[in-house]
């Protein structure tokens, strides 16, 4: 039973990190670049809806929406002012650009909301669903619920609509995509407002069960050694491998001497590095020459 | 002996058979030209002799030794050297350093020996840049010695390629698309030069090119590929003729 | 402007490639070794910070500068090289000998992290590196039998035949004979050929490659060099902090030595130099801007962090060839007046093609 319970609390905070790394990914597939500050992306949604349910007492069924909306048009804001000019920059400048850009929001964050960790009072707080022997709370119950409708909600977007279907083109090939007559701009403005979209409900769904504060974003970097377990640039992979790191993590916590369950993910990765450099889901290939 | 020898080369990506079965013998001190339409698999077979890919299928032979398994590095130190279609030069590099760099298989020196830069360092250093300005003498690359790759246009940067691969010092040279954006004078130059090149220090050359008039007027012999075939192989003027030739390049 | 009529190949070889340069980089040498004339206690120890940061600085231009592999744990080198040199002191060892094996030691930790590292590039080098430094993070914290863990691990004051290396003159021209050795070296490496294969890797793997280059050795190499510098530069650093504790060599010290060689201006040694001055200056910068500001924003926790992350943002968007590459643009203004065109160093913007293959 205590396997199954830890199963559940793993597959739950791998949700987390899974919903981070598919902001990871997206952005990635998308513009070729890698955006380090998705889990400080993540911590500004948290207060954005702490901001709008505890202090404003928004109806909580308005005040998610409203949150996601937000975090989108900071998504884009972000994209126009601080990416628009990296494009064609290499990988590196806007890797550390993002890094950069997570220290500012950490500092804008404590200087906004204060340091001490804040909680988020949702109404499913507190309960539980018992089957048998095992106890899930309703918080970590959301979590799984919301990560598997977002994803159903990503695959029809990716493979039914319009903008969709362009986006992907734009992701294989920008310049192609380009002259086909796909904005590949607005494509890249969208993405970010997409994955930002993504990261303020990872933020909601996690801040029940774990009190916010400006560092909760350093579970992002937890997330991206997922997206790359999952093999970065596949969108299931990003989800499964974030279920892996969640799950290996509540195990290495009960079986391992203390510490090595921060060390797992980082561990995994770097396994997973030297026997699938390319990870599960592979989609890196050579230069072609 | 052929100096190159592939005997039924194939490769697969996936399900896409890029070249299937294509034997070919390549001769000491000859030009032999691969042509075909674009996708024949021209470049492929360039890759699948610099060990860039691996053959599916098959074996290449140089100098009798078997070069299908080698390293990649290790082509190079055999004395096979090869240009790029679209050019792979070292963009954030002076050409001198580029060429410099073609010299690295004659290394004989090791790292502690250049950390602390030793005589020996220093007298390889002076060897190295002598073999290059015989090469930038050979090709007219004085003016562009010192300039930075990425500042330079795109038909000096084709000649810095291949100078960068005579540095070397190869006794094979594959040039993919040698002519591929160069104007109609650089590309008479260019048939000079490949002439200098094969009789002058008797480099075997082999070249992917679409230009008919290169093609008949460099090489001692042709191949045709199309569809990852091999359609003939033969003297330029008898391949330009070849039926099959004609009809996989204008269709039926 | 100067024009160098060049009657030898040798002139482009030696490091010191015309008079003017003896004169200039001969006078800053002079005032550098009369540091104890002019420069206080204060200064002197402000100087050999600088003079540390830019050996680590050495180390990661090495391998991020010119051999394009970008490396987001270095702090956990530094870290290895001033906990092993601390552990060894702490034994009993005289300083030297644990100042070589902590360099040593961190480059072959360097070299063995290369191996997973060999085959990926670019962002996936750099998490796997990131990876590395949280797991050295977690385990000085947790190896406490060696490293005291969160205690912390004193570092002895460093003596030999009765002289004390730890007094601010001596520390002082210590680190400035270990950077400038710590220079030559790299100088040397760079005119030479496994300097250029590193060049080459970075910037076209294939094409290395097909000149014979190994790239796996070549990689391997870079990685080792680069730690085994941040490694010396961390044992000079453990005698900075006297102290050591997990908690100075965490990400943001990693962000904060990827700052320097960016600010300073990647692919060149110089900018090694301004990065480290950059970096070492900074604190007191931003010491100066909390007096100078209302108390509520100078009391934001974060706030230093924030400050580098702003800078690097800023670099990385209106100047990515850093301060090095700003000088040159001013040099070349003056040098060619009227004629000066702003179009030299513009960047060419472009669509990026993807490596991937779906």
């Amino acid at each position: 039973m205590e396997v199954l319970q830890l199963l559940i609390s793993g597959i739950s905070q791998g949700c987390v990190y899974g919903l981070i790394a598919l902001g990871f990914v997206l952005i990635y597939k998308a513009t070729e670049m890698v955006n380090f500050a998705q889990g400080d992306i993540m911590m500004l949604g948290a207060y954005v809806a702490i901001t709008f349910i505890s202090l404003w007492e928004v109806p909580y069924y308005w005040a998610v929406p409203a949150t996601i909306l937000v975090m989108a048009t900071v998504g884009v804001i972000l994209e126009r002012v601080l990416l628009r000019p990296m494009i064609g920059e290499p990988h590196f400048a806007v890797l550390m650009l993002t890094i950069g850009l997570g220290f500012v929001l950490r500092a804008l964050a404590g200087a906004i909301w204060g340091n001490e960790p804040r909680a988020l009072p949702m109404p499913y707080v507190g309960d539980v669903l018992r089957l048998g022997e095992v106890v899930i709370g309703y918080e970590n119950l959301a979590i799984i619920l919301g990560t598997a409708l977002l994803c159903l909600l990503m695959w029809l977007f990716f493979s039914f609509t319009r903008i969709g279907i362009a986006m992907q083109a734009a992701s294989q090939n920008q310049l192609a995509a380009f002259y086909v007559g796909i904005p590949v701009k607005r494509m890249f403005s969208l993405v970010w407002a997409l994955s930002a979209a993504i990261a303020a409900l990872a933020g909601i769904l996690t801040a029940p069960v774990s009190l916010v504060d400006p560092l909760i974003g350093f579970v992002g970097i937890k997330a991206f050694a997922a997206a790359i377990v999952g093999g970065f640039g596949s969108m299931p992979g990003a989800i499964i491998g974030g279920l892996l790191v969640g799950v290996v993590e509540q195990f290495a916590g009960l079986y391992l001497p203390p510490g090595f369950s921060d060390m797992s993910a980082y561990v995994l990765l770097l396994v997973m590095l030297v026997i699938r450099p390319q990870g599960l889901f592979a989609t890196m290939q050579k230069k072609k020459v | 002996m052929s100096l190159l020898r592939a005997e039924e080369i194939s490769v697969h990506f996936g399900g896409v058979k890029a070249v299937q079965e294509v034997s070919f013998s390549v001769e000491q001190g000859e030009v032999f030209s691969i042509v075909g339409p674009n996708g024949a698999g021209k470049t492929t077979i360039f890759n699948l002799v610099s060990r860039i890919y691996d053959c599916t299928h098959g074996h290449v032979f140089f100098e009798d030794q078997d070069i299908t398994r080698v390293p990649t590095h290790a082509v190079a130190d055999l004395g096979i050297a090869r240009t790029f279609q679209n050019t792979e030069l070292f963009e954030q590099e002076s050409v001198l350093n580029n060429l410099l760099i073609g010299c690295h298989v004659h290394r004989n020196t090791n790292l502690l020996s250049e950390l602390f830069f030793l005589p020996s360092v220093r007298r390889q250093e002076l060897d190295f840049r002598q073999k290059v300005e015989d090469v930038i003498d050979l090709l007219d690359l004085q003016s562009y010695r010192e300039q930075i790759i990425g500042n330079l246009p795109y038909g000096v940067r084709k000649m810095v390629e291949i100078a960068r691969a005579l540095c070397l010092q190869p006794k094979l040279l594959l040039l993919d698309e040698p002519s591929s954006g160069l104007n109609p004078e650089e590309t008479d130059d260019l048939s000079f030069w490949l002439e200098d090149i094969n009789e002058e220090l008797g480099i075997t050359v082999i070249m992917v090119e679409h230009d008919m008039n290169l093609v008949t007027q460099a090489s001692d012999r042709v191949m045709a590929l199309a569809d990852g075939h091999m359609v003939t192989i033969g003297e330029p003027q008898e391949v330009q003729n070849h039926p099959e030739v004609l009809r996989a390049y204008l269709g039926d | 402007m100067r024009f160098i009529r060049k009657t030898r190949y040798e002139q482009d070889i030696n490091l010191i490639k015309h008079n003017g340069q003896v004169l200039w980089y001969g006078l800053l040498l002079l005032a550098l070794f009369a540091g104890p004339l002019w420069l206080d206690r204060f200064l002197l120890g402000e100087f050999a910070f600088v003079f540390i940061y830019a050996i680590a600085g050495l180390g990661l231009m090495v391998l991020v500068g010119y051999t394009g592999l970008v490396s987001l744990g270095h702090a956990a080198f530094l870290a290895i090289g001033a906990y092993v040199h601390a552990y060894f002191l702490n034994q009993g060892l005289p300083f030297p000998v644990t100042m070589v094996i902590a360099t040593l030691f961190s480059a072959l930790v360097g070299g063995l992290i290369a191996i997973p590292a060999l085959r990926m590039t670019g962002i996936y080098l750099a998490v796997a590196t990131l990876a590395f430094a949280v797991i050295v993070e977690q385990v000085l914290v947790h190896w406490e039998s060696v490293t005291g863990g969160f205690r912390g691990m004193p570092v002895p004051r460093p003596e030999l035949f009765g002289v004390n290396f730890a007094s601010p003159t001596v520390f002082y021209f210590m680190c400035l004979v270990l950077l400038l050795g710590s220079m030559i070296l790299v100088m040397n490496l760079l005119r030479s050929p496994a300097g250029r294969a590193m060049t080459a890797v970075r910037d076209s793997e294939t094409s290395a490659e097909s000149m014979g280059i190994h790239l796996a050795r070549t990689k391997t190499l870079a990685f080792a060099l680069s730690a085994g510098f941040t490694g010396l530069a961390g044992a000079l650093f453990a005698h900075r902090l006297t102290y050591l504790a997990p908690d100075a060599f965490t990400i943001i010290t990693s962000i904060q030595l990827l700052l320097m060689v960016v600010v300073g201006g990647l692919g060149s040694l110089h900018g090694v130099i301004y990065g480290a001055i950059f970096i070492g200056l900074l604190p007191q910068g931003i010491a100066i801007f909390r007096d100078s500001v209302p108390a509520a924003v100078a009391q934001i926790p974060g706030l230093e962090p924030a400050i580098f992350g702003l800078i690097l943002i800023l670099f990385l968007i209106y100047e990515p060839l850093g301060i090095y590459g700003r000088w040159r643009k001013v040099r070349l203004f003056f040098e060619e007046f009227p004629m000066y065109r702003k179009a030299t160093y513009k960047r060419q913007k472009s669509f990026l093609r993807t490596e991937r293959l779906q």
